[in-house]
């Protein structure tokens, strides 16, 4: 076997944090061969991003490599004097970050951004640096790069962006990318799309890829290799199969065990209690041992070393060290009790009933501000939420999915269309009367650092929406109902005189749960609640709102991105393109059998580690159009694989395609068929 | 682009009208001219004749916003609203009411020395506190970082005035260098020149390089600095290919606004060193209460405050290609 | 004991209300974690509390003065009816009164006891001649000045500096005290602690701080009973005098000036960034129309017709007092007029981000009408940058007082201030020999005011929110007045 192409042993890095110094990475050791792709998977704050920017020695001022030796090609990058670390980096090295639309100049054309690293490391210049900038442009499949080269990033969508730091990072032919989340920050058909090129681009040039992700489902479509961090350490490093089908330490099964999907509808998820412990205190035994369901007194009373396992797996757990074996066999494994299934049939009349609902921004130019155009975020949604169940809202970014929940709970105006609430009109409604209506539905937010007034204690947060619609009694009543609402989102009730800087990300989730639970709303728009919380947290969070819905009987309208929360969650799904429902129907019915093409390229973007095999390979392709100038016919039609001449005529008519399940496609139409 | 910039001069025209109403208002009704009349001739035994002399020699005599005794047009123009407010727009000052000379002709006149320092000052101190800041922000958290901010923070803490005072004494009356004050025609300005220049870019020093220092490392934390060092390129390429050119967005919001203003020079500065300049106009005017010098000075300025930010954007166009694009 | 009539003049009443203001904020930041939290990283900055620490001693200097009353008048004969003084004093008039009553006939140095120039004198025995005079008051007890005067300096001042030793060694255990309290620890540890540095609060450097004040602050004030320790001006009065009276008026144009304009920049402020549409578009015009006109030239216009007005009413500005109090006000409020426009401009963007936020949302799903939203939920989420632009403001406010002054718009002449100081001292800089001390007085206690609050305001800053930065006050007009070449920021969005 050759030498490893990068090797990494026992670094460190420091974090000055006020007056006291974070050890965000403590002890990596790892080793990447050519052509390989290792994925360092871990949620935030583990240390993933700064170990990639110890590499490259890019820490930002507060950061400092403490110890340890990076090795490239067995030469030490640590030691080296930073005017030769320049060479190394973008020429033997290249980077791309979670950020496009960051991470490029703004003022500068992105053909210049390229053309800057052909001139600095292999002195290309003029007609042959453009000639190489053409041919990166085409390689990295931006559509018609000679156009592209002269703009600026703002007027690049966030896949092109992508595409061209990926460019940049390539320009030189480097033997080590370091992709640092480079598509979290995209959708899921976007994502598809990198993730192919990347992998493309690896069997070509036969680079090594270091991959710093979250995301399981990218590990499991792009890794070769794999290693798990978790506070600062590696808890295991496996090859891809291996980990997959037998992850070795209890963090990384708890990791999948958290991710929620069909197979895993009728049990509550595998959430992982606790929060990452701190990390500039000192441990003595493992970092995971309060949030370990296989604790013993060892673990935390003695740290544990890496131990090679066989297959290439290798752990940090003492259930693997021979010297426990005993114990460990002891502490047995917890099986959670599924939840009852709660599968009533549908009630006759829906509580929630949106007709031909609108929201229309108009586009004001010129010197009066004249309105030159409408924005239809949300044009013509019709659907029916019945009383104790989900419907998912699904779709990507800017596709009016939020802008449409916004519009139900009246926090802006439809342009048309009506909203009943049991046959009450709410778009109707004004002043007084909404108010007194607002306590039927509530809302809960996507981000959990903005949906908390941080100068509010937290009683005061939850019994605000009380307060304000005069509910829950006089003070007293109030604030018994306090604790009780704390309670049942599983916080405890010392926790009232608490403000929002004092908790975490998923507790604060919980207080806005409870905040919109107070007035015991009938229905919750739910925008995203999770997508900002680690996975190990969203399963906590997604767990809770089921378990609320079988407790109280609240209906959610759920909006996300994420398919495979739909799976656990949802009765229900509509898939969302540009304003307009494609395809509704039963989560059965719409997520196996999916009829439209786009959700069928929603789906097959959605990367999975099921070991199901090659899958279908169905692409959208290009970018979500402007809603403000969609395209003719169906919207869908230039991006999809199968779009036929009628389609950019007319928009095609609903069409049930079973009961309950409807299709807005000319394939599944009378002429289709 | 062109429509944005049409847009932006044709926002410039209600501020005008809104800076001339404001101007009027204070000037004419806040105070009577009886009021002013009285306060010009000497408080106590002043007779109405007196007072209604003074009103006719500056036309104040007529009715505030309506002639009802005039004829035709001039029901609406034979005002004091017409006279004084309506006709700035036209840059028809009047004359001064202390030596009655044309205003607009003596601020023509004065236009040049002022500018003549005014201008080395800007050009000059643009050019050393943007260096002067880049350098600290290169050395950043270092003790030469540090130095300078402490250095920019007590240059800022001392007023204007003692730079100009110890600037004087210490130039031109104990080491000579220097005339003390005073100004020339032509080219032989430039010894008077030398010492307002001089002092003026000292005192502005310390608050200007600290801002630009701020704006640099605001820059230098973003994420585009860290792809440019990751892609290899030296320190000083990423500062001034890519550092120095996001930073001037913000640089020039505050830099261009003033280059119109320039023409007013200072008002400080002028009085201090002699220089027979739009300031020391200014000055002077107020000194003897010289109510039309300071109504057409107010007006003047702010005009020249629109042109600013009109150059402004006009400025983003060029720099922000967000903007030049829309 | 005289019978005294407490006189509040307007300025002190916006003091005290200021002072009202702090009060209530300290009280509601003490009782709430998250508020107070901010304010001890201030704490632990050390040139924030070495900054605190003058500053202190300028605001008690500054209050002292606020305090107004006139004394009584001997009745009339025949009348049972209580007659008050016309003048108007102050606490720290009678505090200071030597300094006050001794006035000399006009320029002498520091510490002198002869006059500046050589004046003709008539001798004991009638002939003329042309010498230096003995001063009035400054050193009038020595017999033989040239031999006696140093020897009497010095146990003056060694005099001063036993009592400053006593004063600190007091200052420092109350101190240490409080501190060892606050902390639940022994006073030997706190104070050994403090001693060596390992304090996370800078006590050693603000006691050190303290030591220096006081050891310059002893032997001043104890010579200053028998010398004219900063020289007499040019009418002969006390220049310590004029600097210590200098202090209030700039403490009251840095403050009352942000206090007037408060209510405006952040109703308005506010108003804009939530209502948006019509309401955010009258209020740009307002604030991009005040802003664009120079500020000293706006300044300079509304004092004149101040002046105007105040002349045309001499029945309501009787007293010398009251009318120099009413001019200063007018001075704080047209400052206040011309530099709302930065921080209201800074509030509406800072609401229109708030607006959009979650939490926002979540009150507006509730059904909370815009009002109750603003003050519960944008108006404590924006109170740090007020705190911040009022504690930056400050010193640019003591400066442009200045400026003002000498540009004939400022504080009225009978008013002690650094701007009247220096304007009045400057043209004697031609002199000979110089006469340097009015101006050295004015541009040290200046420098050191205006430093403390600089560095005071980076502190608080860098504490509430470093983020904010100090380029909206650039906007203020007033920037241009002295010789700076980037007066002010665009004023439109």
């Amino acid at each position: 076997m050759t030498a490893p192409l990068l090797e990494i042993r026992d670094l460190r890095t420091c974090i000055a944090a006020g007056d006291r110094v974070i050890r965000a990475v403590d002890g990596i050791s790892l080793a990447l061969n050519r052509g390989e792709t290792f994925a360092l998977l871990g949620e935030s704050g583990s240390g993933k991003s700064l170990t990639a920017l110890s590499v490259m020695r890019l820490l930002p001022d507060a950061g400092r490599v403490v110890g340890g030796e990076v090795r490239l090609e067995g030469k030490d990058l640590l030691a080296l004097p930073e005017r030769a670390m320049r060479d190394v980096r973008g020429r033997r090295i290249g980077m791309i970050f979670q950020e496009p639309g960051a991470s490029l100049d703004p003022v500068m054309t992105v053909g210049d951004q390229v053309r800057e690293v052909l001139d600095r490391h292999l002195g290309l210049r003029g007609s042959a640096a453009d000639r190489r900038v053409l041919e990166l442009f085409e390689a990295v499949g931006i559509p018609d790069p000679r156009r592209r080269m002269d703009e600026y990033p703002f007027q690049l969508s966030g896949g092109l962006k992508q595409r061209v730091m990926i460019a940049g990072a390539l320009a030189c032919e480097p033997e080590l990318l370091i992709a640092d989340e480079p598509t979290t920050a995209l959708d899921v058909t976007i994502q598809a799309q990198v993730l192919g090129l990347l992998r493309d681009l690896q069997k070509r040039t036969g680079m090594a890829v270091l991959l710093i992700t979250h995301d399981l489902g990218v590990v499991a479509e792009m890794a070769h290799r794999v290693a798990v961090m978790y506070a600062g350490e590696l808890v295991e490093t496996a090859p891809r199969e291996r980990l997959f089908t037998a992850p070795a330490h209890p963090y990384t099964r708890k990791l999948f065990a958290s991710v929620p999907g069909r197979h895993l509808r009728d049990a509550p998820l595998a959430a992982i209690g606790g929060q990452v412990p701190a990390l500039w205190r000192e441990f003595s035994g493992c970092r995971f041992v309060e949030r370990c369901d296989h604790a013993f007194e060892a673990c935390s009373n003695s740290q544990p070393a890496i131990l090679q396992l066989e297959g290439g797996q290798a752990a940090r757990c003492h259930l693997h060290d021979p010297r426990f074996a005993g114990r460990a066999a002891r502490a047995a494994t917890t099986v959670s009790a599924p939840l009852a299934a709660a599968r009533e049939p549908m009630v006759a009349a829906p509580l929630l009933e949106v007709r031909d609902l609108a929201v229309h921004f108009p586009i004001c130019r010129g010197v009066l501000k004249r309105v030159v155009g409408q924005v239809r975020a949300v044009d013509g949604l019709s659907l029916d939420l019945h009383a104790g169940r989900t419907l998912a809202l699904v779709g990507e970014s800017g596709c009016g999915k939020t802008t449409a929940g916004k519009a139900m709970v009246r926090l802006l105006e439809p342009t048309r269309g009506r909203v009943l609430l049991r046959g009450e009109d709410l778009t109707a409604l004004g002043g007084a009367a909404l108010r007194t209506r607002r306590r039927d539905f509530q809302i809960i937010f996507q981000d959990p650092f903005a949906s908390l007034n941080p100068r509010m204690r937290l009683a005061e947060i939850v019994s605000e929406g009380m307060l304000a619609l005069g509910v829950g009694g006089d003070a007293a009543a109030r604030d018994r109902r306090v604790d009780e609402l704390l309670e049942q989102v599983g916080l405890s009730t010392d926790m009232r005189h608490r403000y929002p800087h004092e908790l975490s990300g998923g507790q604060r989730q919980r207080i806005a749960i409870a905040r919109a639970l107070a007035v015991e709303p009938k229905v919750i728009v739910c925008d995203e609640p999770t997508s900002a919380l680690d996975v190990s947290v969203q399963a906590q969070i997604l767990n809770l709102l089921r378990e609320l819905q079988q407790r109280l009987g609240v209906a959610y309208l759920f909006i996300t991105h994420n398919l495979s929360v739909v799976e656990f969650l949802a009765h229900e799904v509509a898939v969302m393109y540009l304003g307009r429902i494609v395809e509704h129907g039963g989560v059965g019915q719409v997520l196996e059998s999916p009829r439209h093409p786009y959700t069928q390229a929603l789906l097959a973007a959605v990367p999975r580690f099921d070991g199901q095999g090659e899958r279908l390979r169905l692409r959208a392709e290009g970018d979500l159009p402007s809603p403000a100038n969609p395209p003719a016919g169906c919207h869908f039609h230039p991006r999809c694989a199968h779009a036929q001449p009628t389609c950019r005529e007319s928009y095609p008519s609903t069409v049930n395609v079973a009961p309950g399940h409807s299709v807005r496609c000319v394939l599944t139409g009378p002429a289709a068929s | 682009m062109l429509g944005y910039l049409a847009r932006r001069l044709l926002y410039a025209i209600p501020i005008l009208v809104g800076v001339n109403l404001l101007t009027f208002a204070l000037f004419f009704v806040v105070n009577t001219p009886d009021d002013m009349a009285r306060m010009q001739l000497g408080m106590k035994r002043v007779t109405p004749e007196a007072i209604e002399r003074w009103k006719r020699e500056r036309g104040y005599d007529r009715p505030v916003l309506w002639n009802g005794a005039a004829h035709g047009a001039a029901k609406a123009t034979d005002t004091i609203f017409f006279d004084h407010s309506v006709k700035l727009f036209a840059f028809e000052f009047g004359k001064a009411e202390s030596d009655g000379r044309d205003i607009r002709e003596e601020i023509c006149r004065r236009m040049g020395p002022s500018l003549a320092i005014a201008l080395p000052v800007f050009l000059v101190g643009l050019a050393a506190y943007v260096s002067f800041a880049l350098l600290m922000a290169l050395f950043r958290a270092t003790t030469l970082d540090f130095a300078g901010v402490v250095l920019c923070v007590v240059a800022m803490s001392i007023s204007g005035m003692f730079y100009i005072i110890g600037g004087q004494y210490l130039v031109s009356k104990l080491w000579n260098l220097a005339p003390i004050s005073g100004f020339a025609e032509g080219l032989a300005a430039w010894r008077f020149m030398l010492l307002p220049v001089a002092v003026a870019l000292v005192a502005g020093f310390g608050e200007s390089s600290r801002w630009y220092r701020t704006i640099f490392l605001e820059e230098m934390g973003r994420d585009y600095v860290r792809t440019a060092r990751a892609r290899g390129l030296s320190e000083a390429r990423v500062m001034f290919r890519h550092v120095l050119r996001n930073a001037l967005i913000p640089i020039l919001t505050g830099v261009v606004v003033v280059i119109p203003s320039l023409f007013l020079g200072s008002l400080v500065m002028e009085s201090f060193f002699g220089i027979p300049g739009l300031g020391s106009y200014t000055i002077d005017a107020i000194n003897a209460q010289d109510f039309a010098v300071v109504r057409s000075m107010v007006f003047l300025g702010s005009v020249l405050y629109i042109v600013g930010l009109v150059l402004t954007d006009l400025s983003y166009t060029l720099v922000d290609p967000r903007i030049r694009f829309e | 004991m005289m019978p005294i009539l407490p006189v509040i003049l307007w300025t002190d009443a916006l003091v005290f209300a200021l002072l009202g203001c702090v009060a209530a904020f300290v009280w509601l930041t003490v009782s709430r974690e998250h508020l107070r939290a901010p304010w001890r990283k201030v704490a632990r900055s050390t040139s924030g509390m070495v900054a605190a620490t003058v500053l202190a001693c300028f605001v008690a200097v500054g209050l002292l003065d606020c305090l107004h009353y006139r004394k009584a008048l001997l009745p009339e004969p025949g009348k049972a009816e209580q007659r008050w003084s016309p003048e108007v004093l102050s606490a720290l008039d009678a505090l200071a009164a030597p300094l006050r009553q001794r006035q000399e006939r006009t320029f002498s140095a520091p510490f002198a006891v002869h006059g500046h120039s050589k004046e003709s004198i008539t001798r004991p025995d009638g002939t003329m001649a042309r010498e230096y005079p003995r001063l009035k008051h400054g050193g009038a007890h020595l017999q033989d000045p040239a031999r006696e005067r140093g020897a009497d300096i010095a146990a003056g001042a060694s005099r001063g500096a036993a009592a400053a030793a006593l004063a600190w060694v007091m200052l420092a255990s109350l101190l240490t005290g409080v501190v060892a309290a606050a902390r639940g620890s022994s006073f030997a540890a706190v104070s050994g602690a403090a001693w060596r540095g390992e304090l996370d609060v800078p006590l050693r450097a603000v006691l050190l701080t303290a030591a220096v004040i006081l050891l310059v602050a002893g032997p001043l004030i104890v010579l200053s009973g028998r010398y004219h320790v900063f020289g007499t001006d040019k009418v002969g009065q006390d220049v310590l005098y004029l600097t210590l009276k200098s202090i209030r008026t700039g403490l009251v144009i840095g403050t009352v000036t942000t206090l007037v304009m408060l209510p405006f920049a952040l109703a308005l402020g506010l108003m804009a960034g939530y209502f948006k549409g019509w309401v955010d578009d009258i209020i740009q015009y307002l604030y991009t129309t005040l802003s664009s006109i120079p500020g000293v030239l706006l300044i300079a216009a509304a004092v004149l017709m101040m002046q105007v007005y105040m002349d045309a009413r001499p029945e309501t500005f009787d007293s010398v007092t009251r009318r120099a109090d009413f001019r200063l006000l007018f001075l704080c409020v047209i400052l206040g007029v011309t530099s709302w426009t930065g921080l209201c401009r800074l509030l509406r963007g800072e609401t229109l981000k708030l607006r959009e936020l979650e939490f926002v949302q979540a009150a507006r799903a509730f059904g909370l009408g815009p009002w109750r939203i603003l003050a519960r939920h944008v108006l404590p989420n924006v109170l740090h940058i007020v705190i911040i632009s009022t504690v930056l403001g400050f010193s640019s406010l003591v400066l442009a007082e200045a400026v003002l002054s000498y540009v004939g718009v400022g504080v009225d002449p009978a008013m002690n201030s650094f701007g009247t100081m220096i304007n009045a001292a400057r043209l004697e800089l031609a002199r000979e020999p110089v006469v340097w001390w009015s101006l050295g007085a004015a541009f040290g206690c200046m420098l050191l005011l205006v430093l403390a609050a600089n560095l005071f305001a980076d502190a608080v800053r860098d504490a509430l929110d470093p983020r904010v930065r100090a380029d909206f006050l650039r906007a203020s007009p007033w920037r241009q007045l002295a010789a700076r070449t980037r007066p002010a920021t665009k004023a439109s969005s």
